[in-house]
């Protein structure tokens, strides 16, 4: 790795696509994605975007995920985005215009938590379970926030970068075993 | 705490506490309060732009009249390990919800301690009926980032193998479906079918199922000698059959009469809770990532999009029938169209030398070495590749932080979403319809829990 530290995919490959024109004020934007165009809101902002895109066409919410950047508070983001642990990122898709778009919000270090997208698209449900079993984000006003891969009485969210990577014990022939 | 364990119908509560997964499960209508009785119907509604009117709650439906039973995850019908808990009035379904987990193997951690070489034998393993699929997701969104150009004829040879598991995969769920309503014969043929595909699957990638075949960069061994007259045999074989399987499944009363109607599904109920695949095209809308947003050359090749009428389930079986003719059109194109030159990326960093210069040039030793300990470094940023499986829009959402493993793996499997349109389907629907409707999702469970 070179000194200015790590390469960085190159982005731009997508179309610049504007903000709905209902879509709250000072929203972020980035075209330096390396796919589809990026819309960056804070909390506050996030649902109001997010109707906004849905009133614009974009029909379908194809993908609703949260990232861990534990080890990378300086990652690369639009100038004014404040960096936190936890981030949601829904892909939305239009069906009408076919693209794509990418909303990232910055869910929060210590309890992260955002709202939920389940008035908007139903379909999300099940997307923001995962995120909450996997990660711990909390989705106020979904109806049904409970565990969906985890048992349900898991202690800890098992995709957070603090959380172990589970191993099995090597036994060796050798070693003096349990009997 | 011992007296726990003891199972008896006398101490139903007992027995409560030991099968039930707390609130993840379908609770008793008495435990249930009226506002979460609404959510849930409401939740429903809401698919259909509707509003639930509080008073439509039957809340007053005492328990003695219904019943909350648990199918799966071990049932025959469940496809592996959905379990379903119905809660039923008689013959007829009231409430549904599926509970999943049960395959839960933390896929998507382990792909965040495998380098990007490693990463395909992770993600094949997913979709287990369509693992060319997940390999082509996977290795297009690794491409993204690292700008690597992929020789044309890997891209013919990546289209070749995906229709030929869109065939496979269809197949299976004929197969399955078939087996599902009592047409055991449908079951033998297409398992047998099938088994044509996996034999050239075996001859090519030296795999059946799990191949690790579409790699970072190309695929991982060109086709085999006098590759074209295998294809052309499965092609022919295909299609000839595929008429048999009309006559045998659309020809049968009973069959025809457990599909035709049942479990209708609206195109905005699709799209509400986003559904992709053949459940959306069987709405009527024409999506089709391979038609309306190009990957690969499918824009090249020549295929109808099949799109239904009603959405149900006959819909979802005619739409599946017909694109296993269309994936015949399509590898026939390709066995024409195949293109002469590399199966993968000449890039040094990116594709392991061949065994042969390994022996001769240090410069090759030492590439091999160090992609096969610590890998290639991939540019950071993010990316999410989508591609249309057989069961819908199967998306990768990459996050590289510029090293040799991915920071974050995520895979937006199709079968998780559609799941969600089962309650839906399911409602007001009698038990021998609640079968046929986990048949026609079709869902996959190890891509569902991955």
């Amino acid at each position: 790795m070179d000194a200015g530290g790590p390469r960085r995919s190159k982005g731009g490959n997508a179309e610049v696509i504007p903000l709905p024109p209902s879509a709250p004020p000072g929203v972020l934007t980035s075209d330096a994605l390396a796919s589809d165009a990026g819309f960056f809101p804070t909390p506050d902002q996030y649902l109001a975007l997010v109707r906004a895109l849905k009133d614009d066409g974009f029909e379908l919410c194809a993908d609703l995920c949260g990232v861990d950047y534990l080890e990378h508070f300086d990652r690369a983001l639009p100038e004014g985005v404040t960096p936190t642990r936890f981030e949601v990122v829904v892909n939305l898709l239009s069906l009408s215009k076919r693209v794509r778009v990418r909303v990232r919000v910055q869910a929060g270090t210590k309890e992260p938590r955002v709202d939920s997208l389940f008035d908007l698209y139903p379909g999300s449900e099940a997307m923001e379970r995962e995120a909450f079993d996997l990660f711990g984000i909390l989705f106020d006003g979904h109806p049904d926030l409970t565990r969906i891969l985890m048992p349900e009485e898991w202690e800890g969210h098992p995709l957070r970068k603090d959380y172990a990577v589970g191993r099995v014990p090597v036994q060796f022939k050798e070693a003096p075993g349990p009997r | 705490m011992s007296d726990l364990h003891v199972r008896s119908a006398a101490r139903p509560e007992l027995l409560t506490v030991e099968t039930s997964e707390g609130a993840q499960g379908l609770q008793r209508r008495d435990l249930t309060t009226k506002s979460e009785l609404g959510r849930e119907l409401g939740a429903v509604l809401r698919a259909n732009g509707l509003t639930l009117d509080p008073n439509d709650v039957d809340v007053e439906r005492s328990d003695d009249e219904t019943m909350i039973i648990n199918m799966g995850p071990a049932h025959p019908s469940t496809h592996g390990v959905l379990r379903l808990m119905l809660e039923l009035d008689g013959e007829f379904v009231l409430r549904a919800k599926p509970v999943i987990g049960y395959l839960h193997t933390g896929m998507e951690k382990t792909g965040e301690v495998l380098s990007y070489v490693q990463g395909g034998t992770n993600v094949t393993r997913m979709d287990y009926l369509s693992p060319v699929a997940n390999e082509l997701s996977y290795s297009m969104a690794v491409e993204k980032l690292l700008a690597v150009e992929v020789p044309e004829r890997a891209i013919w040879i990546r289209m070749l193998m995906a229709e030929l598991n869109r065939i496979s995969s269809h197949l299976v769920w004929m197969a399955t479906n078939g087996m599902d309503l009592g047409a055991t014969s449908m079951m033998i043929y297409g398992f047998r079918e099938r088994e044509l595909i996996l034999a050239f699957f075996e001859k090519t990638a030296g795999l059946r199922l799990n191949l690790n075949y579409v790699r970072p960069g190309g695929v991982a061994a060109d086709l085999p000698d006098g590759w074209e007259d295998d294809v052309v045999v499965i092609c022919d074989t295909i299609y000839e059959r595929s008429f048999e399987y009309d006559e045998l499944l659309t020809g049968q009363p009973i069959f025809r009469q457990r599909m035709e109607g049942v479990a209708p599904l609206s195109a905005e109920e699709a799209l509400a809770l986003g559904v992709t695949g053949p459940l959306l095209r069987s709405t009527g809308v024409p999506w089709d990532l391979r038609r309306t947003m190009p990957y690969l050359r499918y824009d090249e090749v020549d295929f109808d999009v099949i799109v239904g009428t009603y959405g149900d389930n006959f819909d979802r079986y005619a739409i599946r029938l017909n694109e296993i003719r269309e994936s015949v059109r399509i590898v026939r194109q390709c066995v024409e169209k195949m293109p002469r030159g590399d199966y993968r990326s000449q890039d040094p960093k990116v594709t392991p030398p061949p065994r042969a210069r390994i022996g001769e040039s240090m410069e090759a030793l030492i590439h091999h070495f160090k992609l096969f300990t610590e890998g290639f470094a991939v540019p950071a940023g993010e990316v999410y590749s989508a591609i249309e499986s057989p069961r819908g829009e199967l998306g990768c959402y990459l996050v590289s932080d510029g090293g040799a493993k991915p920071y974050r793996l995520h895979v937006r499997a199709p079968s998780f979403v559609n799941l969600q349109a089962v309650p839906l389907l399911m409602r007001g629907g009698s038990v021998s319809d609640a079968i046929t409707v986990i048949s026609t999702v079709d869902p996959i469970m190890g891509e569902v829990d991955r």
